[in-house]
């Protein structure tokens, strides 16, 4: 019997031992070793700081990076401010009957690739656009607006983008939380923005947790929304790893921007994790 | 406040029209793109210029429908040959990780639960430039040292099928394990009481019951894979997948060509998505 249980342990182990060894673990160190390796001055291999010194001499650089870390975080507040109404409908106003409909309705557009999302936003928005036509034709305006290449609309596309994993978190959390809780509150006299801070938040806080964490971290490494709704401006250090690996050619280069993206984003989902006091297994699952 | 409390008329009316608005702006760009993939017009824009099946069915020489432009046509096979092997190595993985974690005790197990959670908080750009990055040094190192030249190391097809399943594997992980822990273990006893070996548990008692959340995960690793950017974006060789392609099309300007793959995509994609979750209502 004991045999039985070593040797399935063994046989699952061995493949998710490899998933992660080979496919998580390596291309870290990797990464990390690439951002280190450089050249001295007769041209040979060396070990140098050189690519991080370029990060923090190079004012846009480390502008971007920390203008790109403010705008996810931005991001991830107003898709909890945008979502939270519609879930708490959702879950607490509307008649029980519609709950289900609605909620498949909120689910569906997330289905559809990314990039078609952005792509009907940018005919939408642009110049030649439908609002833009829309526009002129009612005699609101006479020459039509760029929409596009802004950041309020950068923005926007990030919020809109990101809606699904913040709503999906907000809407089983607030599902489980049981009605005489806030009844009970009013019956005591309660006005609504207590019932709202010391009841409400504080029982959706798991689920916030975890749709910010999966926001900000889909924000940050967004590359389609603001290379596409942001143009040239944008300005998101996602762009500069492409540029680096793609346009110039400088792996050791990007290697260092990636490691730095990497630990800003491990860095801010630690601190909001201890903030709420929650562990990563439990604000995942 | 809620349902079943006494609510202001104001209040209800807010918030019905902030809802509405809302799901005005969920479906808004989703809708016009439809509609502009039937719009007998050269540019994806209004004014409407009538009905027309053009940008699916036209042959040339003017215009050239989807169905008969080999690009978009090509990617949308690899990316169909992707999203396949993609889910069937994640379900593969994922479920076994699913038992090791739920039923499985090992030193150092918590460590390894944490790390494969990991992929879900790593940017997917990341994960592409490393595994990017390992796989030129390995092609490097088999050159150098063996004469050998591995193409798939370069980018590549498989290259984008490890990348993806690189991530994807842990969402499958999360939704079996989730239906695993509902499982009742005295069942498993049961059948290994009656002299089942552990495998046939597995394959006839464990299995079944997990049934539904096998088909559920592999459907959203297929969607996941199917329409994956970021990591696809630095591990794609000459096969591009549909939305590199289309990306690569949107950037250079734009024709109803991607409306009327757009409409494909959204019609198919919410096909799977309803059947997919009516099977899951149903189950449960």
């Amino acid at each position: 019997m004991k045999n039985y249980f070593r040797l399935g342990l063994l046989i699952f182990l061995t493949p998710v031992l490899l998933w992660l060894v080979l496919l998580i673990v390596i291309p870290h160190i990797e990464l990390l070793l690439m951002s280190l390796k450089g050249t001295d001055d007769y041209g040979n291999p060396a070990w140098t700081f050189s690519h991080y010194a370029t990060f923090f001499n190079e004012k846009i650089y480390w502008y971007t990076f920390v203008r790109t870390a403010v705008y996810a975080l931005a991001t991830t507040f107003l898709t909890f401010l945008v979502t939270f109404p519609v879930a708490f409908y959702i879950t607490k106003i509307v008649s029980k009957k519609f709950t289900g409909f609605l909620t498949i309705l909120l689910l569906m557009p997330f289905w559809v690739s990314e990039l078609v999302r952005v792509y009907g936003w940018m005919i939408l928005l642009r110049e030649s656009g439908v609002i833009n036509h829309i526009l002129i034709s009612l005699g609101i305006i006479n020459t039509p607006i760029e929409m596009l290449y802004n950041d309020v609309t950068m923005m926007m596309g990030l919020v809109y983008t990101s809606m699904l994993f913040m709503a999906v978190p907000l809407i089983s959390s607030l599902e489980g939380m049981d009605d005489s809780l806030i009844e009970a509150a009013h019956d005591l006299g309660a006005s609504p923005p207590t019932i709202f801070f010391k009841i409400i938040i504080p029982y959706a806080s798991h689920g916030i947790t975890s749709g910010a964490i999966v926001v900000f971290m889909l924000a940050l490494g967004n590359y389609l929304t603001p290379t596409l709704m942001g143009g040239k401006n944008s300005l998101w250090f996602t762009e500069q790893i492409y540029n680096e690996f793609i346009a110039s050619f400088n792996w050791n280069q990007g290697a260092a921007f990636g490691f730095l993206l990497l630990l800003l984003s491990s860095f801010i989902i630690w601190a909001g994790l201890k903030l709420t006091r929650q562990e990563l297994g439990r604000a995942l699952s | 406040m809620i349902r079943t409390l006494p609510q202001s008329g104001l209040y209800k009316i807010a918030f019905r029209f902030y809802v509405v608005l809302f799901y005005i702006f969920l479906f808004a760009p989703l809708i016009i793109t439809c509609l502009l993939a039937f719009n007998d017009s050269s540019f994806p824009a209004l004014p409407w210029k009538g009905f027309s099946l053009d940008w699916f069915l036209a042959n040339g020489p003017d215009r050239v429908g989807l169905f008969h432009d080999r690009s978009n046509l090509s990617s949308i096979v690899v990316s169909a040959q992707t999203a396949f092997w993609v889910s069937l190595f994640s379900v593969v993985v994922g479920t076994m990780g699913a038992f090791l974690f739920e039923q499985e005790d090992f030193p150092g197990k918590q460590g390894l639960y944490f790390l494969a959670l990991t992929p879900l908080v790593i940017p997917g750009v990341i994960l592409g430039i490393s595994i990017l990055l390992t796989a030129n040094s390995l092609g490097i190192y088999f050159e150098d040292n063996f004469g050998l030249d591995v193409p798939f190391l370069r980018p590549s097809f498989w290259l984008v099928v490890l990348g993806q399943f690189s991530f994807i594997t842990t969402f499958v992980l999360l939704v079996v394990s989730a239906r695993l822990k509902k499982f009742d273990r005295s069942l498993e006893e049961a059948a290994l009481n009656l002299g089942a070996s552990r495998f046939e548990v597995i394959r006839y008692i464990t299995l079944p019951f997990l049934r539904p959340a096998l088909i559920g995960s592999g459907a959203v690793a297929f969607l996941m894979s199917f329409e994956n950017f970021n990591t696809t974006l630095f591990l794609v060789g000459s096969e591009t997948t549909l939305p590199i392609n289309l990306y690569l099309q949107v950037r250079d300007g734009s024709t109803p060509i991607i409306n009327a793959v757009s409409f494909l995509l959204i019609v198919s994609t919410s096909t799977i998505a309803l059947i997919n979750l009516l099977l899951s209502n149903r189950k449960s």
